[in-house]
């Protein structure tokens, strides 16, 4: 007999997300290409909603004999990733439509993923994350590639499956392991279990797995690539929703699954998170192609906040929040600035483009460099407090060889952050960018006064709501 | 005046200004045209002097409401803000004559930029006011994250002025100012977030009290010092300021040199001293010896230069050697001195930029050799440059005089050797400052191009006269400043030995 109020309080929104894409699905197939029309507006309703949800639910609870059972820090990762699929989807209809793209199954595969996303953070058991983790992959794949005429959305599409896939058997063949050596897949019952040499192997292939879903190095090297080919809102929401979402969800199975044996794993991760503000900082230096230097950027991010995983459950689980939140709102801005770089010739990425931005739309400018500055963590933006809290987590833990790296990566990423400044404020003006739909303005510029302004001065607010949801992870 | 929170009116006001400005010209965008453009700058230049001037009568009655009989911070406002950290704002007699210097020298810098820049003087009027704000509340801060914020924030609206309307080498010398800035102050953001966790707090009243075991102190301090050291600048990391000097533009080197180079020798003072007392007597012969070098080294580096505003930046780091000579002799002239010459130099290489600034407006060159015979077109202008090369040399009767002489007489009572070497760049700066006189003032006129050069003008009298008095008055009654400073100098030696 199944239990629907605890069903209901469990995954809420992933049930809604189920039935709604299913409707889509119907509404698809009924309408044809009528529905194209709203399919966008469908979607983001629905996202919206399931945000609305996921915050109703918020204390969360178990459900289908503990295969999955979510807390408050899994739903306040929940509500931030829907709410930014729904505005990525907002942002995508003008684009897709000047490409003559716009087709519902897009906004329907957003929902495909979001709901992957939900039941990834929702897992309690091995299975259910495998299952959420490839939902929301096989839907990436296929919008990776959406722009199908185009060679280098395909290529990016058939590099991120090809990788992908491998990826995805690392992590079932490390649930495997760990399952075979612990005798059982729930979260709390491998907890339990004896640690064992076996299990170890299983848990640093999931690692790799892992790491590979959130773009770490050194299982980065997918990342520019996709980011450059796909579709830039594909990109954007690849650098939001489910970068937010895997994070917390790496955290969560580190946290809850391996939360007993951190000195096993603590080294492990630093080394990731070391190489990856290593790597990501200096390989986005040389990028002329904003959207791979964007996708450098995120891998040296998912470095700092790494630095929050490695720190363990205690001092990092707050921090991490905190941290994603504000880097991935600073993201969405960015890559809607991409959005907003559109000529008459069509789209254009190269980072000069946006030369003398600030004489042409000084207000653009302004944002985006609130944005850049913000990501780079430099005061007085809201990103700042994302760093201060990380740095705060790793030295807290003892991680102070990480704490130098961090440091010494911000100084190596504001020579390119610096540089996009320069290009948008120093340099001469070129061609005035064409105008753009208004909600991927708002996006830039709301996003800007969100990281910018507001979580600077409320900055306590969402640090108070993170160390709530981090201290719902406990029970 | 109640609980009325002035510090914070005086810290944004500049802020809230340059937001007024820019939405102003936001709303007007549309009726403007490229004719009026030299209109619209003189009407965002004049507001920005209307505001900046505003916010020295502010800093001038919060110099009002401050008792300097009392060592501690005054006027404090306090917030809750986040976690331990709180919004939290006082100042004490060493903050209080930073801070009007920086209130003095903004309104200053944008009436000499009125007629040098003639490119998006709305943006740089916007990037001043904002600056103003974070100069002001890096000593207004009685908090380590909010002074860390306003120290780091300063960068960005710098790095634009020198970056937009600096010279011909601008974006190499704005990233080198940025980058090299950024990379001391991250160190200290690592030793913010470890005494933040240690004391359990980031208010500075607490940290002063509180004790850091010996071997923290030592790397607390040393990452502090990354900081500071560049900020200051002291040698070997000091290359930064010439490349940033010479090309940002004469408001810019003002600033640079009038308050930014200023915050240094505060965190020196605010920091390093109190809270770590143990780590600053291990380091004192270092840091003698440092300043030595600076001093003497950056002196004969000066003499050699044949572009003016880079002998000014290389004498600019020698007299800084001053100031880091008084604070580490740890008493009450060493001290007394280094806040005395912070001020007097922001007042004279603030002038002698300025001083420059005029000649490169009619002449576009900063060549020391492209000059020569000035005082026969411009007696005026020469009359004023002796002043403060005179100044500048440390002459008695100006205000360098009590800032060198205080600091030797303070460094001579901790080390002997030290007060020698500095003595020597004494005798170096007149070599050096005298020698730029001559060949730029004295003798014929060779340039063809000199003999229609014009004399200041009243804008420029209007910017350099103040700070002529003021080198005199300071020079003759140095008394105005020390009975503001003295109560917190010795507060600062007393944390120092334990009390």
């Amino acid at each position: 007999m199944l239990d629907y109020t605890a069903m209901i309080l469990a995954i809420g929104p992933e049930l809604w997300l189920a039935a709604t894409a299913l409707i889509g699905v119907l509404l698809g197939a009924v309408l044809k290409d009528k529905f194209n029309a709203f399919a966008f507006k469908f979607g983001a309703l629905v996202l919206f909603a399931a945000a609305a949800f996921s915050l109703m639910n918020y204390q969360g609870g178990e459900a289908f004999n503990g295969l999955v059972r979510t807390n408050t820090f899994v739903n306040f990762a929940k509500f931030v990733s829907y709410a930014i699929g729904g505005v990525t989807l907002m942002m995508s209809e003008g684009f897709l439509k000047r490409h003559n793209t716009i087709r519902y199954e897009y906004a329907l595969l957003t929902i495909f993923a979001s709901l992957g996303i939900g039941m990834t953070l929702s897992a309690a058991d091995l299975m259910t994350l495998y299952m959420g983790v490839e939902t929301l992959s096989l839907s990436s794949y296929v919008m990776a590639a959406f722009h199908r005429d185009s060679i280098r959305s395909s290529e990016a599409g058939l590099k991120y499956f090809v990788l992908g896939s491998l990826a995805s058997g690392m992590l079932l063949y490390g649930a495997s392991l760990v399952y075979g050596f612990a005798g059982s897949t729930e979260y709390v019952a491998i907890a339990a279990a004896e640690p064992s040499v076996g299990m170890m192997f299983g848990m640093v292939l999931m690692i790799v797995g892992l790491a590979f879903k959130v773009s770490a190095a050194p299982m980065h090297v997918w990342t520019p690539d996709v980011y450059e080919g796909s579709p830039t809102p594909v990109a954007a929401f690849f650098a939001t929703a489910p970068k937010m979402a895997s994070m917390v969800v790496f955290a969560n199975v580190m946290y809850t699954v391996f939360g007993g044996i951190i000195e096993q794993w603590q080294m492990i991760l630093s080394i990731i998170a070391g190489l990856s503000m290593i790597i990501g900082s200096l390989g986005a230096l040389t990028q002329t192609n904003i959207k791979r230097l964007l996708g450098y950027s995120s891998i040296a991010n998912i470095g700092y906040a790494l630095v929050a995983v490695a720190a363990g459950q205690e001092f990092g689980a707050g921090p991490l929040l905190v941290f994603m939140t504000l880097y991935v709102i600073a993201s969405l801005g960015l890559f809607a600035g991409v959005l907003s770089m559109r000529r008459k010739g069509g789209m254009v990425e190269g980072i000069n483009e946006l030369g003398g931005l600030m004489r042409k739309r000084p207000w653009l400018a302004i944002a985006l460099s609130v944005l850049i500055f913000s990501m780079a963590g430099l005061p007085p933006f809201g990103g700042f407090f994302g760093k201060w809290e990380v740095l705060n987590a790793g030295l807290d833990a003892g991680l102070l060889p990480l704490a130098v790296i961090l440091v010494l990566a911000s100084v190596v990423s504001l020579g390119y952050y610096l540089r996009l400044i320069k290009i948008m404020w120093f340099d001469e003006p070129t061609e005035k960018f064409e105008a753009i739909d208004g909600s991927v303005t708002f996006t830039v510029i709301a996003s800007a006064v969100l990281t910018g302004v507001v979580f600077l001065i409320f900055i306590y607010q969402l640090s108070g709501w993170a160390g709530n949801a981090a201290a719902g992870l406990a029970i | 005046m109640g609980g009325f929170p002035i510090l914070s009116a005086m810290t944004f006001l500049p802020l809230a200004g340059a937001l007024i400005i820019m939405v102003v010209r936001a709303a007007t965008a549309g009726s403007r045209d490229e004719t009026q453009a030299g209109s619209e700058g003189r009407t965002a230049l004049m507001a920005g002097l209307i505001i900046s001037g505003a916010t020295f009568l502010v800093s001038l009655a919060a110099f009002a409401y401050y008792n300097p009989a009392e060592p501690g911070y005054q006027l404090v406002e306090q917030y809750r803000w986040y976690q331990n950290i709180s919004y939290k704002m006082g100042v004490d007699g060493l903050s209080i004559t930073l801070i009007l210097l920086t209130t003095f020298l903004t309104p200053i810098c944008l009436l000499a930029s009125w007629n040098s820049i003639n490119k998006r003087v709305t943006e740089y009027v916007v990037a001043f006011l904002v600056l103003e704000t974070f100069m002001i509340g890096v000593f207004t801060a009685l908090d380590l994250v909010l002074f860390y914020i306003f120290f780091e924030a300063g960068l960005i609206p710098m790095f634009l002025i020198i970056g937009i309307w600096g010279g011909p080498d601008k974006i190499y010398a704005a990233f080198k100012f940025f980058l090299y800035t950024l990379i001391g102050s991250l160190f200290m953001l690592v030793a913010v977030v470890y005494m933040y966790q240690a004391a359990g707090s980031s208010d500075f009243e607490v940290l002063e009290s509180y004790e850091f075991a010996r071997n923290a102190q030592t790397w607390l301090w040393l990452a502090f010092m990354a900081s500071f050291a560049v900020k200051l600048p002291m040698w070997p990391v000091h290359t930064w300021l010439p490349d940033a000097h010479v090309q940002a533009p004469t408001a810019g080197s003002v600033v640079l040199a009038g308050v930014l180079l200023k915050m240094g020798g505060y965190g020196f003072l605010r920091f390093s001293l109190p809270m770590f007392p143990d780590a600053s007597h291990l380091f004192q012969p270092v840091m003698f010896a440092l300043a030595v070098v600076a001093i003497v080294y950056t002196s004969l580096v000066a003499w050699r230069q044949t572009d003016m505003k880079k002998l000014i930046a290389y004498s600019s780091v020698a007299h800084m050697g001053f100031v880091t000579l008084g604070v580490f002799s740890f008493n009450e002239a060493g001290v007394q001195g280094a806040i005395f010459q912070m001020l007097s130099h922001g007042i004279i290489s603030g002038a002698l930029f300025l001083i420059v600034g005029v000649v490169y407006d009619r002449m576009h060159t900063r060549e020391i050799s492209a000059y020569g015979g000035l005082v026969h077109r411009m007696p005026i202008y020469a009359t004023l440059f002796m002043l403060f090369t005179m100044a500048n040399v440390g002459l008695p009767g100006t205000s360098g005089f009590i800032g060198e002489i205080l600091t030797m007489v303070g460094g001579f009572q901790a080390s002997t050797w030290a007060a020698f070497g500095a003595a020597l760049g004494v005798i170096f700066s007149a070599v050096y400052m005298l020698t730029l006189y001559r060949r730029t003032v004295f003798g014929q006129i060779t340039n063809p191009k000199l003999n229609a050069i014009k004399d200041m003008n009243l804008i420029e009298l209007i910017c350099i006269v103040p700070l002529a008095l003021l080198t005199i008055l300071f020079g003759v009654a140095p008394n105005l400043i020390f009975n503001i400073t003295e109560g917190s100098a010795l507060r600062v030696l007393n944390l120092m030995a334990g009390g």
